[in-house]
């Protein structure tokens, strides 16, 4: 029963994995920028929520009502201000200035808020579970954390295959100098699509915060694991993002379940089986290549 | 309705167009004609706006355009079939043909009237454009353009690489979208269509204009020697 329970513990711990890695699958889909400040923006975004809640007095969830859409406005401005100049001067100038955003990130967070270890509180849901049989439960913050996965990724499916600007957003990652002659201003496209993905991340950076410490420091080692869920689901599949999200999650479970130190190793090794054995992801169609 | 003067374009030191002229009245045809490399496809991104000249004006109805993006032109009307036809691989036909109509003008062109204009595209849909031949990769192009309800249709190459039969198709579909009232503005490396489709032609030779004159009054010497510059 501990492996059963091991393996579902790690499909839901896979959903937050999941909704992490959503917005470095969307800017890499759209844009081909790799965000290297992804795990650093999330711990930003955690910070924020820390902020507010020092001040205020506010439950975790009510922070996510400023800190979703002030993290997506940052996004919309970075996308314009920084990294449309970077496009400009080629693949590899906006991946430099990712790497610089996420040093001055670091730095910055020390400034403000020191090196400690930080919590969000999670409150009664962080602590109530669902008993499922005598000897299997899961707590409802996991639970909560899978299911807005799901919806985030359902949404976005959704929006990206129904309506006319998701129609746009997709057609700018085939060919961005053809939907200028549609009438279709591919800076602006770039820039919803950032804030999209910052948004996404700061839900999950919140999220993560109610699950465990951060600091400011631990960005790239978070950033590791957006990256992990994203190649093993396959790139540019939104549903591949979930199901990487889901292995890696196991993985680790399932890690820690031999020995607690091999939780994070596990994980590791299965993102290098499948880059070995499926390069082109678990989920990416037939033929498709890496 | 559209006029461009004395339009010089460069790709960095190469200079591929000089000092060209050009007008379209209102519900006219016109070709532009030359050997390869003579700069006629230079001269219809240069219009679109996805080349920015190095000198000269281009106004459209009035509206001086050359400062303006690609982007900006098209919701004015300025609508191009590139070269290529250039269609989305990951969005299906239907989808490509929906983005025309994304930032284009009101008017009479709507999905149906485009699908009665292509019948054969009505089977594919829901094909992802990737899956296309030639001629109905070419019929969504110019459907997708036609959705924007255009003022000025420019369309670029549109036989390349066709079997005569389907480009004698897509060719027959032209005679409907003049009468819809749009302007046309057509390059064409087979002269015998050109000459055929348009009211009236003009030979770019070298990026400079070698020849401009009615199509039913022109010789084929005229064009053999605006064409080659013998």
């Amino acid at each position: 029963m501990t492996w059963v329970n091991a393996v579902l513990q790690g499909i839901l711990l896979g959903g937050l994995y999941a909704l992490f890695a959503t917005g470095l699958s969307l800017m890499f889909g759209v844009m081909r920028i790799v965000n290297l400040a992804h795990g650093d923006l999330s711990v930003l975004a955690a910070f924020l929520a820390f902020a507010l809640i020092d001040a205020f007095a506010l439950s975790s969830f009510v922070t996510l009502i400023v800190v979703v859409p002030a993290m997506a406005v940052l996004g919309y401005l970075v996308q314009r201000l920084l990294l449309e100049r970077g496009l400009r001067a080629g693949p590899l100038a906006p991946l430099v200035v990712t790497f610089g955003l996420s040093v001055v990130l670091q730095n910055a967070l020390l400034e403000a808020f020191s090196p400690d270890s930080r919590a969000l509180p999670a409150g009664a849901l962080g602590t109530a579970s669902l008993q499922l049989t005598e000897s299997l439960s899961v707590g409802w913050f996991a639970v909560l954390c899978l299911g807005l996965a799901v919806a985030v990724l359902a949404g976005l499916q959704l929006f990206l295959a129904r309506t006319a600007f998701g129609r746009a957003m997709r057609a700018t990652s085939d060919d961005r100098e053809t939907v200028q002659l549609l009438g279709i201003d591919q800076r602006q496209v770039y820039a919803v699509a950032t804030a999209i993905a910052f948004a996404t991340l700061a839900l999950a950076g919140v999220l993560f915060g109610m699950r465990t410490t951060f600091d400011p420091s631990i960005g790239p080692a978070r950033l590791i694991f957006a990256f992990e869920a994203v190649i093993i689901g396959g790139l540019g599949s939104l549903w591949g993002t979930l199901a990487g999200g889901v292995v890696l999650g196991v993985a680790q479970t399932v890690g820690a379940q031999i020995s607690p130190a091999y939780a994070v190793l596990a994980g590791h090794l299965v993102f290098l089986a499948v880059l070995v054995l499926r390069p082109q992801g678990i989920l990416a169609p037939a033929g498709s290549r890496p | 309705m559209i006029s461009v003067t004395s339009l010089d374009v460069r790709y960095g030191d190469a200079q591929v167009l000089f000092g060209v002229d050009l007008s379209v009245a209102e519900g006219e045809t016109l070709a532009v004609i030359g050997a390869n490399g003579a700069g006629k496809s230079t001269l219809l991104k240069a219009i679109a706006g996805a080349l920015r000249p190095a000198r000269g004006r281009i106004v459209l109805d009035g509206r001086d355009v050359t400062g303006l993006p690609a982007h900006r032109r098209y919701p004015l009307g300025i609508a191009l079939v590139p070269e290529g036809r250039r269609l989305f691989p990951s969005l299906t036909v239907e989808e490509n043909l929906r983005l025309g109509s994304y930032r284009g003008r009101p008017g009479p062109w709507r999905l149906d009237r485009v699908y009665e204009l292509f019948p054969h595209l009505v089977a594919l849909r829901r094909r992802s454009a990737a899956l296309l031949s030639g001629g109905e990769a070419q019929a969504v192009a110019i459907g997708r353009a036609l959705l924007g309800n255009p003022r000025l249709l420019l369309l670029d190459e549109v036989s390349l690489g066709l079997a005569p039969i389907v480009v004698r198709q897509l060719y027959a579909a032209l005679p409907t979208v003049i009468g819809a009232g749009t302007t046309v503005l057509i390059v064409e490396q087979d002269v015998g269509l050109a000459l055929a489709a348009a009211d009236r032609v003009q030979c770019l030779l070298e990026g400079r204009v070698a020849l401009e004159a009615p199509s039913a009054e022109v010789t084929r010497e005229a064009v053999t020697r605006a064409y080659f510059g013998v």
